[in-house]
Protein backbone atom coordinates (compact mmCIF):
# COMPACT_ATOMS: atom_id res chain seq x y z
CA UNK A 1 0.00 0.00 0.00
CA UNK A 2 3.21 2.50 0.92
CA UNK A 3 3.74 1.67 -2.66
CA UNK A 4 0.82 2.83 -4.05
CA UNK A 5 0.75 5.76 -2.00
CA UNK A 6 4.29 6.80 -3.28
CA UNK A 7 2.90 6.79 -6.93
CA UNK A 8 0.13 8.61 -6.60
CA UNK A 9 0.26 12.48 -6.84
CA UNK A 10 0.18 14.15 -3.35
CA UNK A 11 -2.85 16.50 -3.10
CA UNK A 12 -2.34 20.43 -3.08
CA UNK A 13 -5.68 22.12 -1.64
CA UNK A 14 -7.29 24.42 -4.50
CA UNK A 15 -6.53 27.32 -2.06
CA UNK A 16 -2.81 27.13 -1.79
CA UNK A 17 -3.37 27.27 -6.16
CA UNK A 18 -5.70 29.68 -6.11
CA UNK A 19 -2.64 31.95 -3.72
CA UNK A 20 0.07 30.98 -6.00
CA UNK A 21 -1.57 31.78 -9.21
CA UNK A 22 -2.95 35.01 -7.99
CA UNK A 23 0.95 35.81 -7.07
CA UNK A 24 2.08 34.14 -10.45
CA UNK A 25 3.48 31.36 -8.79
CA UNK A 26 5.36 28.99 -11.64
CA UNK A 27 5.29 26.39 -9.25
CA UNK A 28 1.29 26.47 -9.24
CA UNK A 29 0.81 27.14 -12.77
CA UNK A 30 2.71 23.49 -13.10
CA UNK A 31 0.59 22.01 -10.89
CA UNK A 32 -2.59 23.94 -12.47
CA UNK A 33 -1.48 22.21 -15.44
CA UNK A 34 -0.71 18.87 -14.50
CA UNK A 35 -4.05 18.74 -12.52
CA UNK A 36 -6.92 20.03 -14.84
CA UNK A 37 -5.36 20.05 -18.23
CA UNK A 38 -5.97 16.40 -19.08
CA UNK A 39 -9.47 16.20 -19.11
CA UNK A 40 -10.51 19.64 -20.68
CA UNK A 41 -7.81 19.10 -23.41
CA UNK A 42 -9.52 15.87 -23.91
CA UNK A 43 -12.97 17.58 -23.75
CA UNK A 44 -11.61 20.12 -26.63
CA UNK A 45 -9.96 17.56 -28.80
CA UNK A 46 -13.37 15.30 -28.68
CA UNK A 47 -14.96 18.26 -29.79
CA UNK A 48 -13.09 19.26 -33.10
CA UNK A 49 -9.96 20.88 -31.30
CA UNK A 50 -6.16 20.67 -31.54
CA UNK A 51 -4.06 20.22 -28.88
CA UNK A 52 -3.04 23.54 -29.51
CA UNK A 53 -6.81 25.32 -29.16
CA UNK A 54 -6.94 23.12 -25.85
CA UNK A 55 -4.37 24.76 -24.65
CA UNK A 56 -5.28 28.17 -25.67
CA UNK A 57 -8.58 27.83 -24.22
CA UNK A 58 -6.92 26.79 -20.96
CA UNK A 59 -4.81 29.64 -20.39
CA UNK A 60 -7.93 31.91 -21.10
CA UNK A 61 -9.71 30.20 -18.91
CA UNK A 62 -6.77 30.38 -16.13
CA UNK A 63 -6.98 34.45 -17.12
CA UNK A 64 -10.71 34.02 -16.58
CA UNK A 65 -9.50 32.80 -12.71
CA UNK A 66 -7.05 35.36 -12.80
CA UNK A 67 -9.45 38.30 -13.08
CA UNK A 68 -11.54 36.73 -11.22
CA UNK A 69 -8.87 36.64 -8.08
CA UNK A 70 -7.84 40.05 -8.51
CA UNK A 71 -11.12 41.55 -8.86
CA UNK A 72 -11.18 40.62 -4.66
CA UNK A 73 -13.01 37.53 -4.97
CA UNK A 74 -10.85 34.89 -3.74
CA UNK A 75 -13.44 32.44 -2.88
CA UNK A 76 -14.91 29.87 -5.29
CA UNK A 77 -17.80 28.43 -5.01
CA UNK A 78 -16.97 25.01 -6.69
CA UNK A 79 -13.38 23.22 -7.00
CA UNK A 80 -11.04 24.76 -8.92
CA UNK A 81 -11.35 21.83 -11.70
CA UNK A 82 -15.46 21.96 -12.23
CA UNK A 83 -14.67 25.82 -12.35
CA UNK A 84 -11.88 25.56 -15.13
CA UNK A 85 -14.19 22.80 -16.75
CA UNK A 86 -16.75 24.77 -16.85
CA UNK A 87 -15.19 27.83 -18.20
CA UNK A 88 -13.12 25.99 -20.68
CA UNK A 89 -16.59 24.63 -21.81
CA UNK A 90 -18.16 27.99 -22.34
CA UNK A 91 -14.80 29.65 -24.14
CA UNK A 92 -14.78 26.38 -26.27
CA UNK A 93 -18.09 27.00 -27.14
CA UNK A 94 -17.95 30.39 -27.73
CA UNK A 95 -14.63 29.87 -30.14
CA UNK A 96 -16.73 27.33 -31.91
CA UNK A 97 -19.39 29.15 -32.62
CA UNK A 98 -17.44 31.87 -33.87
CA UNK A 99 -16.42 29.47 -36.50
CA UNK A 100 -19.81 28.91 -37.51
CA UNK A 101 -19.73 25.04 -36.38
CA UNK A 102 -22.31 24.14 -34.23
CA UNK A 103 -23.96 20.83 -35.12
CA UNK A 104 -20.92 18.50 -33.78
CA UNK A 105 -20.62 19.94 -30.49
CA UNK A 106 -24.20 18.97 -28.86
CA UNK A 107 -22.80 16.23 -26.27
CA UNK A 108 -21.03 19.42 -24.75
CA UNK A 109 -23.74 22.07 -24.56
CA UNK A 110 -26.12 19.82 -23.90
CA UNK A 111 -24.73 19.96 -20.09
CA UNK A 112 -26.53 21.93 -17.57
CA UNK A 113 -25.27 25.11 -16.75
CA UNK A 114 -24.31 24.71 -12.74
CA UNK A 115 -22.35 27.78 -11.97
CA UNK A 116 -22.71 31.16 -12.79
CA UNK A 117 -19.58 31.27 -14.75
CA UNK A 118 -21.28 33.56 -17.39
CA UNK A 119 -20.53 36.65 -15.53
CA UNK A 120 -16.86 35.77 -14.97
CA UNK A 121 -16.59 34.93 -18.69
CA UNK A 122 -17.52 38.41 -19.79
CA UNK A 123 -15.87 40.23 -17.11
CA UNK A 124 -12.87 38.69 -18.52
CA UNK A 125 -13.96 39.94 -21.63
CA UNK A 126 -13.87 43.28 -21.35
CA UNK A 127 -10.74 43.32 -18.83
CA UNK A 128 -9.31 41.57 -21.66
CA UNK A 129 -10.52 44.01 -24.38
CA UNK A 130 -8.97 47.17 -21.92
CA UNK A 131 -5.77 45.87 -22.09
CA UNK A 132 -5.44 44.64 -25.00
CA UNK A 133 -5.80 48.36 -25.86
CA UNK A 134 -3.23 48.86 -23.34
CA UNK A 135 -0.91 46.30 -24.70
CA UNK A 136 -1.39 48.10 -28.16
CA UNK A 137 -0.61 51.78 -27.05
CA UNK A 138 2.55 50.26 -26.06
CA UNK A 139 3.46 48.77 -29.17
CA UNK A 140 2.98 52.42 -30.92
CA UNK A 141 4.83 54.04 -28.41
CA UNK A 142 7.68 53.48 -29.63
CA UNK A 143 11.22 54.01 -28.24
CA UNK A 144 12.59 55.26 -25.87
CA UNK A 145 10.00 56.73 -24.95
CA UNK A 146 8.75 52.70 -24.26
CA UNK A 147 11.57 51.71 -22.26
CA UNK A 148 11.50 54.98 -19.92
CA UNK A 149 8.00 54.26 -19.22
CA UNK A 150 8.61 51.21 -18.61
CA UNK A 151 12.05 51.76 -16.24
CA UNK A 152 10.01 54.58 -14.19
CA UNK A 153 6.49 53.11 -13.55
CA UNK A 154 6.83 49.17 -13.35
CA UNK A 155 10.41 48.63 -12.74
CA UNK A 156 10.79 52.00 -10.02
CA UNK A 157 13.90 53.34 -11.43
CA UNK A 158 14.84 56.79 -9.40
CA UNK A 159 14.91 59.86 -11.91
CA UNK A 160 18.32 60.21 -11.53
CA UNK A 161 18.94 56.63 -12.90
CA UNK A 162 16.93 57.78 -15.94
CA UNK A 163 18.83 60.72 -16.84
CA UNK A 164 21.88 58.66 -16.92
CA UNK A 165 20.96 55.57 -18.43
CA UNK A 166 18.85 57.82 -21.07
CA UNK A 167 22.06 60.52 -21.17
CA UNK A 168 19.64 63.49 -20.23
CA UNK A 169 21.84 66.49 -19.31
CA UNK A 170 19.71 66.79 -16.43
CA UNK A 171 16.75 65.59 -14.20
CA UNK A 172 14.22 68.25 -15.33
CA UNK A 173 15.02 67.18 -18.97
CA UNK A 174 14.25 63.91 -17.83
CA UNK A 175 11.18 64.48 -16.14
CA UNK A 176 9.76 66.98 -19.37
CA UNK A 177 10.37 63.83 -21.29
CA UNK A 178 8.71 61.16 -19.30
CA UNK A 179 5.58 63.92 -19.12
CA UNK A 180 5.41 64.06 -23.02
CA UNK A 181 5.72 60.11 -23.18
CA UNK A 182 3.03 59.36 -20.95
CA UNK A 183 0.80 62.73 -22.45
CA UNK A 184 1.50 60.47 -25.82
CA UNK A 185 0.50 56.87 -24.12
CA UNK A 186 -2.34 58.46 -22.98
CA UNK A 187 -3.41 59.93 -26.24
CA UNK A 188 -3.05 56.44 -28.24
CA UNK A 189 -5.02 54.20 -25.46
CA UNK A 190 -7.62 56.64 -25.22
CA UNK A 191 -7.98 57.10 -29.42
CA UNK A 192 -7.88 53.13 -29.51
CA UNK A 193 -10.74 52.61 -26.74
CA UNK A 194 -12.70 55.19 -28.64
CA UNK A 195 -11.81 53.88 -32.25
CA UNK A 196 -13.14 50.34 -30.23
CA UNK A 197 -16.55 51.99 -29.55
CA UNK B 1 0.71 74.96 -10.89
CA UNK B 2 1.57 73.04 -14.43
CA UNK B 3 0.11 70.07 -15.04
CA UNK B 4 3.56 68.24 -15.48
CA UNK B 5 4.88 69.26 -12.24
CA UNK B 6 1.98 68.10 -10.63
CA UNK B 7 1.71 64.77 -11.83
CA UNK B 8 5.67 64.91 -11.36
CA UNK B 9 4.88 65.82 -7.91
CA UNK B 10 2.03 63.11 -7.61
CA UNK B 11 4.38 60.45 -9.15
CA UNK B 12 6.87 61.43 -6.27
CA UNK B 13 3.98 61.20 -3.55
CA UNK B 14 3.01 57.54 -4.54
CA UNK B 15 6.37 56.20 -4.92
CA UNK B 16 6.78 57.76 -1.29
CA UNK B 17 9.87 60.09 -1.98
CA UNK B 18 8.77 62.62 -0.47
CA UNK B 19 9.24 64.04 2.74
CA UNK B 20 6.99 63.86 5.61
CA UNK B 21 5.77 68.13 5.00
CA UNK B 22 5.44 67.73 1.67
CA UNK B 23 3.38 64.79 1.91
CA UNK B 24 1.06 66.92 3.69
CA UNK B 25 1.58 69.87 1.56
CA UNK B 26 1.02 67.26 -1.42
CA UNK B 27 -2.78 66.52 0.26
CA UNK B 28 -3.51 69.72 1.00
CA UNK B 29 -2.53 71.00 -2.16
CA UNK B 30 -5.04 68.39 -3.51
CA UNK B 31 -7.78 69.43 -0.57
CA UNK B 32 -7.72 72.67 -2.32
CA UNK B 33 -7.87 72.42 -5.83
CA UNK B 34 -10.96 69.65 -6.24
CA UNK B 35 -10.39 69.91 -10.55
CA UNK B 36 -7.32 68.67 -10.09
CA UNK B 37 -8.39 65.42 -8.15
CA UNK B 38 -9.90 64.47 -11.34
CA UNK B 39 -6.47 64.57 -13.45
CA UNK B 40 -4.77 62.55 -10.24
CA UNK B 41 -7.25 60.13 -10.45
CA UNK B 42 -7.28 59.52 -14.13
CA UNK B 43 -3.46 59.04 -13.62
CA UNK B 44 -3.84 56.51 -10.82
CA UNK B 45 -6.27 54.39 -12.66
CA UNK B 46 -4.08 54.46 -16.21
CA UNK B 47 -1.13 53.44 -13.71
CA UNK B 48 -2.89 50.65 -12.35
CA UNK B 49 -4.49 49.53 -15.60
CA UNK B 50 -0.78 49.59 -16.61
CA UNK B 51 0.65 47.90 -14.32
CA UNK B 52 -2.40 45.53 -14.14
CA UNK B 53 -1.17 44.83 -18.04
CA UNK B 54 1.93 44.04 -17.14
CA UNK B 55 1.16 41.18 -14.16
CA UNK B 56 -0.94 39.86 -17.12
CA UNK B 57 1.79 39.69 -19.52
CA UNK B 58 3.62 37.89 -17.38
CA UNK B 59 1.70 35.34 -16.07
CA UNK B 60 0.37 34.83 -19.93
CA UNK B 61 3.94 34.20 -20.65
CA UNK B 62 4.54 31.94 -17.92
CA UNK B 63 1.57 29.83 -19.05
CA UNK B 64 2.56 29.65 -22.46
CA UNK B 65 5.97 28.59 -21.40
CA UNK B 66 4.81 26.18 -18.80
CA UNK B 67 2.15 24.94 -21.79
CA UNK B 68 5.24 24.03 -23.68
CA UNK B 69 6.97 21.99 -21.32
CA UNK B 70 4.06 20.45 -20.52
CA UNK B 71 2.79 19.61 -23.80
CA UNK B 72 6.28 18.07 -24.81
CA UNK B 73 6.26 15.72 -22.04
CA UNK B 74 2.66 15.04 -21.41
CA UNK B 75 1.95 11.78 -23.36
CA UNK B 76 5.61 10.70 -22.53
CA UNK B 77 5.31 11.59 -18.89
CA UNK B 78 1.87 9.67 -18.90
CA UNK B 79 3.08 6.62 -19.96
CA UNK B 80 6.61 6.66 -17.50
CA UNK B 81 3.86 6.69 -15.00
CA UNK B 82 1.98 3.27 -16.20
CA UNK B 83 5.08 1.97 -16.46
CA UNK B 84 6.91 2.63 -13.49
CA UNK B 85 3.01 1.51 -12.05
CA UNK B 86 3.74 -1.48 -13.62
CA UNK B 87 6.96 -2.30 -12.84
CA UNK B 88 6.25 -1.76 -9.36
CA UNK B 89 3.22 -4.04 -8.80
CA UNK B 90 4.52 -6.33 -11.56
CA UNK B 91 5.46 -9.10 -8.97
CA UNK B 92 2.79 -8.36 -6.84
CA UNK B 93 0.24 -8.78 -9.98
CA UNK B 94 1.86 -12.16 -10.94
CA UNK B 95 1.78 -13.53 -7.11
CA UNK B 96 -2.26 -12.29 -7.17
CA UNK B 97 -2.64 -14.33 -10.58
CA UNK B 98 -0.65 -17.80 -9.52
CA UNK B 99 -2.97 -17.46 -5.76
CA UNK B 100 -6.08 -17.17 -7.58
CA UNK B 101 -4.94 -19.71 -10.04
CA UNK B 102 -3.93 -21.81 -7.89
CA UNK B 103 -7.10 -21.75 -4.74
CA UNK B 104 -9.29 -22.09 -7.65
CA UNK B 105 -7.92 -25.16 -9.45
CA UNK B 106 -7.64 -26.64 -5.82
CA UNK B 107 -11.07 -26.19 -4.78
CA UNK B 108 -12.17 -27.60 -7.85
CA UNK B 109 -9.71 -30.56 -7.54
CA UNK B 110 -11.00 -30.81 -3.83
CA UNK B 111 -14.56 -30.13 -4.52
CA UNK B 112 -14.03 -33.67 -6.67
CA UNK B 113 -15.19 -31.49 -10.08
CA UNK B 114 -12.60 -33.02 -12.31
CA UNK B 115 -13.97 -36.59 -11.34
CA UNK B 116 -17.42 -35.38 -11.76
CA UNK B 117 -16.66 -33.99 -15.39
CA UNK B 118 -15.22 -37.33 -16.35
CA UNK B 119 -18.22 -39.24 -14.48
CA UNK B 120 -20.44 -37.03 -16.57
CA UNK B 121 -18.59 -37.12 -19.72
CA UNK B 122 -18.88 -41.16 -19.80
CA UNK B 123 -21.54 -43.23 -19.22
CA UNK B 124 -19.57 -46.31 -19.93
CA UNK B 125 -19.32 -48.32 -16.71
CA UNK B 126 -16.22 -50.82 -15.98
CA UNK B 127 -17.84 -53.58 -14.43
CA UNK B 128 -15.78 -54.35 -11.40
CA UNK B 129 -16.90 -54.94 -7.94
CA UNK B 130 -15.40 -53.10 -4.92
CA UNK B 131 -15.29 -56.15 -2.49
CA UNK B 132 -14.69 -54.43 1.06
CA UNK B 133 -16.90 -51.41 0.26
CA UNK B 134 -19.14 -51.63 3.15
CA UNK B 135 -16.69 -53.01 5.55
CA UNK B 136 -14.11 -51.00 4.49
CA UNK B 137 -16.67 -47.98 5.38
CA UNK B 138 -17.26 -49.95 9.27
CA UNK B 139 -13.79 -50.41 9.87
CA UNK B 140 -12.95 -46.60 9.01
CA UNK B 141 -15.35 -45.37 11.32
CA UNK B 142 -14.58 -47.87 13.96
CA UNK B 143 -10.87 -46.75 13.74
CA UNK B 144 -12.13 -43.05 13.63
CA UNK B 145 -13.94 -44.18 16.96
CA UNK B 146 -11.06 -45.67 18.07
CA UNK B 147 -8.16 -43.15 17.47
CA UNK B 148 -10.34 -40.24 18.76
CA UNK B 149 -8.15 -39.39 21.36
CA UNK B 150 -4.75 -40.31 19.68
CA UNK B 151 -3.62 -38.98 16.44
CA UNK B 152 -2.09 -41.55 15.08
CA UNK B 153 -2.96 -42.09 11.34
CA UNK B 154 -2.85 -46.05 10.53
CA UNK B 155 -3.02 -47.15 7.21
CA UNK B 156 -5.84 -47.14 5.57
CA UNK B 157 -7.26 -50.66 3.79
CA UNK B 158 -6.49 -50.45 0.25
CA UNK B 159 -9.52 -50.37 -1.96
CA UNK B 160 -9.99 -54.51 -2.79
CA UNK B 161 -11.64 -55.33 -6.46
CA UNK B 162 -13.35 -58.34 -7.29
CA UNK B 163 -14.47 -59.78 -11.26
CA UNK B 164 -14.29 -62.91 -13.13
CA UNK B 165 -11.89 -64.57 -15.22
CA UNK B 166 -11.35 -67.84 -17.31
CA UNK B 167 -8.79 -70.38 -18.14
CA UNK B 168 -7.38 -70.04 -21.75
CA UNK B 169 -4.93 -72.81 -21.22
CA UNK B 170 -5.04 -75.45 -18.77
CA UNK B 171 -1.41 -74.68 -17.52
CA UNK B 172 -2.57 -71.89 -15.82
CA UNK B 173 -2.89 -69.20 -18.67
CA UNK B 174 -6.19 -66.94 -17.21
CA UNK B 175 -7.70 -63.72 -19.22
CA UNK B 176 -9.68 -60.93 -17.12
CA UNK B 177 -10.03 -57.09 -17.95
CA UNK B 178 -7.58 -54.81 -17.71
CA UNK B 179 -9.34 -52.42 -15.54
CA UNK B 180 -10.00 -55.16 -12.74
CA UNK B 181 -6.28 -55.74 -12.50
CA UNK B 182 -4.81 -51.88 -13.40
CA UNK B 183 -2.81 -50.25 -10.04
CA UNK B 184 -2.81 -53.72 -8.57
CA UNK B 185 -0.58 -54.69 -5.86
CA UNK B 186 -1.57 -58.40 -6.15
CA UNK B 187 -3.99 -60.51 -8.11
CA UNK B 188 -5.45 -63.46 -6.62
CA UNK B 189 -7.46 -66.07 -8.40
CA UNK B 190 -10.13 -67.85 -6.60
CA UNK B 191 -11.97 -70.89 -7.99
CA UNK B 192 -15.46 -72.57 -7.24
CA UNK B 193 -14.05 -74.99 -4.73
CA UNK B 194 -12.77 -72.10 -2.63
CA UNK B 195 -8.88 -72.81 -3.51
CA UNK B 196 -7.16 -69.53 -4.02
CA UNK B 197 -4.13 -69.23 -6.41
CA UNK B 198 -1.44 -66.16 -6.63
CA UNK B 199 -1.26 -65.17 -10.17
CA UNK B 200 1.22 -62.80 -12.17
CA UNK B 201 0.07 -60.36 -14.51
CA UNK B 202 1.65 -61.47 -18.33
CA UNK B 203 0.21 -58.56 -20.36
CA UNK B 204 -1.94 -56.20 -19.85
CA UNK B 205 -3.90 -54.16 -23.00
CA UNK B 206 -5.43 -51.02 -22.22
CA UNK B 207 -7.14 -49.63 -25.57
CA UNK B 208 -8.71 -53.32 -26.04
CA UNK B 209 -9.16 -53.61 -21.84
CA UNK B 210 -7.52 -57.19 -21.84
CA UNK B 211 -5.53 -58.71 -19.36
CA UNK B 212 -3.58 -61.87 -19.36
CA UNK B 213 -2.22 -63.81 -16.09
CA UNK B 214 -0.65 -66.63 -15.33
CA UNK B 215 -1.41 -68.57 -12.08
CA UNK B 216 1.81 -68.43 -10.58
CA UNK B 217 1.66 -70.98 -7.41
CA UNK B 218 2.95 -73.69 -5.77
CA UNK B 219 -0.61 -75.46 -4.98
CA UNK B 220 -1.98 -74.89 -8.57
CA UNK B 221 -2.17 -78.43 -10.58
CA UNK B 222 -2.77 -78.51 -14.23
CA UNK B 223 -6.36 -79.46 -15.01
CA UNK B 224 -7.92 -81.30 -17.74
CA UNK B 225 -8.55 -79.70 -21.05
CA UNK B 226 -10.78 -76.37 -21.04
CA UNK B 227 -13.70 -78.07 -22.40
CA UNK B 228 -14.62 -75.37 -24.72
CA UNK B 229 -13.11 -73.60 -27.83
CA UNK B 230 -12.57 -69.99 -28.95
CA UNK B 231 -14.83 -68.63 -32.06
CA UNK B 232 -12.81 -66.21 -33.61
CA UNK B 233 -15.79 -65.74 -36.62
CA UNK B 234 -18.17 -63.33 -36.00
CA UNK B 235 -21.21 -64.02 -34.27
CA UNK B 236 -24.76 -63.73 -35.55
CA UNK B 237 -26.92 -61.06 -34.21
CA UNK B 238 -30.02 -62.97 -31.95
CA UNK B 239 -27.55 -65.79 -30.87
CA UNK B 240 -28.49 -66.81 -27.94
CA UNK B 241 -25.61 -66.47 -25.75
CA UNK B 242 -24.48 -66.98 -21.88
CA UNK B 243 -22.05 -66.23 -19.44
CA UNK B 244 -21.39 -66.78 -15.72
CA UNK B 245 -19.55 -64.51 -13.65
CA UNK B 246 -19.20 -62.92 -9.81
CA UNK B 247 -21.11 -60.38 -9.28
CA UNK B 248 -20.90 -62.09 -5.44
CA UNK B 249 -19.20 -64.68 -4.03
CA UNK B 250 -21.06 -67.12 -5.41
CA UNK B 251 -21.17 -67.84 -9.52
CA UNK B 252 -23.74 -66.35 -11.05
CA UNK B 253 -25.62 -67.83 -14.51
CA UNK B 254 -26.79 -65.01 -16.91
CA UNK B 255 -28.53 -65.66 -20.19
CA UNK B 256 -29.62 -63.32 -23.13
CA UNK B 257 -28.95 -62.72 -26.76
CA UNK B 258 -26.27 -60.81 -29.05
CA UNK B 259 -28.32 -57.60 -29.52
CA UNK B 260 -25.24 -55.48 -31.80
CA UNK B 261 -22.07 -56.25 -33.51
CA UNK B 262 -20.45 -53.33 -32.31
CA UNK B 263 -19.78 -52.20 -28.69
CA UNK B 264 -20.08 -48.58 -26.61
CA UNK B 265 -20.80 -45.86 -29.05
CA UNK B 266 -19.92 -48.16 -32.18
CA UNK B 267 -17.14 -49.35 -30.64
CA UNK B 268 -16.18 -52.20 -33.51
CA UNK B 269 -13.92 -54.24 -30.79
CA UNK B 270 -16.53 -55.21 -28.50
CA UNK B 271 -20.61 -57.06 -29.09
CA UNK B 272 -23.59 -55.16 -27.41
CA UNK B 273 -24.92 -58.16 -25.44
CA UNK B 274 -28.19 -58.34 -24.05
CA UNK B 275 -27.65 -60.15 -20.76
CA UNK B 276 -28.28 -58.44 -16.92
CA UNK B 277 -24.57 -57.92 -15.69
CA UNK B 278 -23.59 -56.51 -12.52
CA UNK B 279 -20.41 -55.26 -11.30
CA UNK B 280 -17.72 -58.44 -10.82
CA UNK B 281 -19.10 -59.49 -13.94
CA UNK B 282 -16.05 -58.23 -15.81
CA UNK B 283 -13.94 -60.47 -17.52
CA UNK B 284 -16.55 -63.07 -17.45
CA UNK B 285 -16.45 -65.08 -20.40
CA UNK B 286 -19.47 -64.97 -23.00
CA UNK B 287 -20.46 -68.39 -24.43
CA UNK B 288 -23.05 -69.44 -27.04
CA UNK B 289 -25.37 -72.54 -26.91
CA UNK B 290 -22.12 -74.84 -28.59
CA UNK B 291 -19.99 -73.71 -26.07
CA UNK B 292 -17.97 -71.58 -27.90
CA UNK B 293 -16.45 -68.27 -26.08
CA UNK B 294 -17.47 -65.91 -28.38
CA UNK B 295 -16.36 -62.52 -25.87
CA UNK B 296 -15.47 -61.36 -22.77
CA UNK B 297 -18.22 -59.15 -20.54
CA UNK B 298 -16.30 -55.87 -20.42
CA UNK B 299 -18.85 -53.33 -19.58
CA UNK B 300 -22.14 -51.81 -19.41
CA UNK B 301 -24.16 -48.47 -20.60
CA UNK B 302 -25.67 -46.32 -17.55
CA UNK B 303 -29.63 -45.73 -17.76
CA UNK B 304 -29.70 -47.79 -20.50
CA UNK B 305 -31.46 -51.30 -20.10
CA UNK B 306 -29.45 -54.53 -21.12
CA UNK B 307 -26.79 -52.72 -22.74
CA UNK B 308 -23.98 -54.54 -21.58
CA UNK B 309 -20.46 -54.86 -23.61
CA UNK B 310 -18.45 -58.09 -24.64
CA UNK B 311 -14.71 -58.00 -26.09
CA UNK B 312 -15.01 -59.64 -28.89
CA UNK B 313 -12.72 -62.96 -28.84
CA UNK B 314 -10.79 -61.94 -31.92
CA UNK B 315 -9.70 -59.21 -30.30
CA UNK B 316 -8.32 -61.65 -27.15
CA UNK B 317 -6.62 -63.35 -30.00
CA UNK B 318 -4.64 -60.54 -31.69
CA UNK B 319 -3.94 -59.93 -27.82
CA UNK B 320 -2.37 -62.83 -27.55
CA UNK B 321 -0.57 -63.17 -30.43
CA UNK B 322 1.10 -59.44 -29.80
CA UNK B 323 2.33 -60.86 -26.17
CA UNK B 324 6.61 -60.81 -26.31
CA UNK B 325 7.67 -64.54 -26.55
CA UNK B 326 10.29 -63.71 -23.77
CA UNK B 327 7.12 -63.24 -21.42
CA UNK B 328 5.67 -66.27 -21.71
CA UNK B 329 6.36 -70.22 -20.59
CA UNK B 330 5.98 -71.92 -23.45
CA UNK B 331 3.71 -70.65 -26.27
CA UNK B 332 -0.23 -70.33 -25.18
CA UNK B 333 -1.88 -73.12 -27.17
CA UNK B 334 -5.43 -72.59 -27.23
CA UNK B 335 -7.48 -75.77 -26.83
CA UNK B 336 -9.49 -76.51 -30.15
CA UNK B 337 -11.79 -79.62 -29.02
CA UNK B 338 -15.03 -78.53 -27.96
CA UNK B 339 -16.34 -80.95 -25.47
CA UNK B 340 -19.85 -79.17 -24.68
CA UNK B 341 -21.23 -78.98 -27.82
CA UNK B 342 -24.22 -81.35 -27.80
CA UNK B 343 -24.54 -80.98 -23.63
CA UNK B 344 -27.75 -79.81 -22.32
CA UNK B 345 -26.81 -76.17 -20.68
CA UNK B 346 -26.80 -77.32 -16.84
CA UNK B 347 -24.53 -79.93 -18.01
CA UNK B 348 -22.45 -77.44 -19.98
CA UNK B 349 -22.21 -75.37 -16.70
CA UNK B 350 -21.14 -77.75 -14.25
CA UNK B 351 -18.57 -78.77 -16.52
CA UNK B 352 -17.69 -75.21 -16.64
CA UNK B 353 -17.51 -73.83 -13.87
CA UNK B 354 -13.91 -75.21 -12.56
CA UNK B 355 -12.48 -72.59 -15.34
CA UNK B 356 -14.22 -69.62 -14.37
CA UNK B 357 -12.19 -67.77 -11.09
CA UNK B 358 -12.76 -65.20 -9.05
CA UNK B 359 -10.35 -62.27 -9.79
CA UNK B 360 -9.64 -60.87 -6.45
CA UNK B 361 -7.42 -57.55 -6.59
CA UNK B 362 -5.45 -56.35 -3.69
Amino acid sequence: MSKIKHILPYEVSDQELITGIAQGDSRAINKLYKFFFPSISRMIINNNGSDDEAKDIFQDAVMVLYDRLTQGKFELNSKLSTFLYAVSRRLWLKHLTRKGVTSKTSDISDFEDILKIEDDVERHEIIESNFRQMSFALEQLGEPCKTLLHDFYIVNMSMQEIKEKFGYTTTDNAKTQKYKCLQRLKKLFFNTSKLDK
Amino acid sequence: MRRQDFLDWADQYMRGELSKEDQIAFEEYCKEHPEITVLLEEHTSFLKLWKDTEERKALRLALAKEGKNIKSNSSLFSSQKILSLWSRLQINAAVAATVALVSVFSTLWLTGYFTNIKKATTDYSALRREMNSVKRNVNEQNKVIRDINNNKTKNTTPIHFGATGFMLTKDGYVVTNNHVINGADSVHLQNSKGQSFRAKIVYSDAIKDLAILHIDDTGFKPLKNVPYTFKKQKSELGEDIYTIGFPRDEAVYGQGYLSSNTGYVGDTIAYQISIPVNPGNSGGPVLDNQGNIIGIISGKQKGIDGAAFAIKTKELIETLNRIPADSLKGNIVLNNKNTLANLPRTEQIKKLQDYIYIVKVF
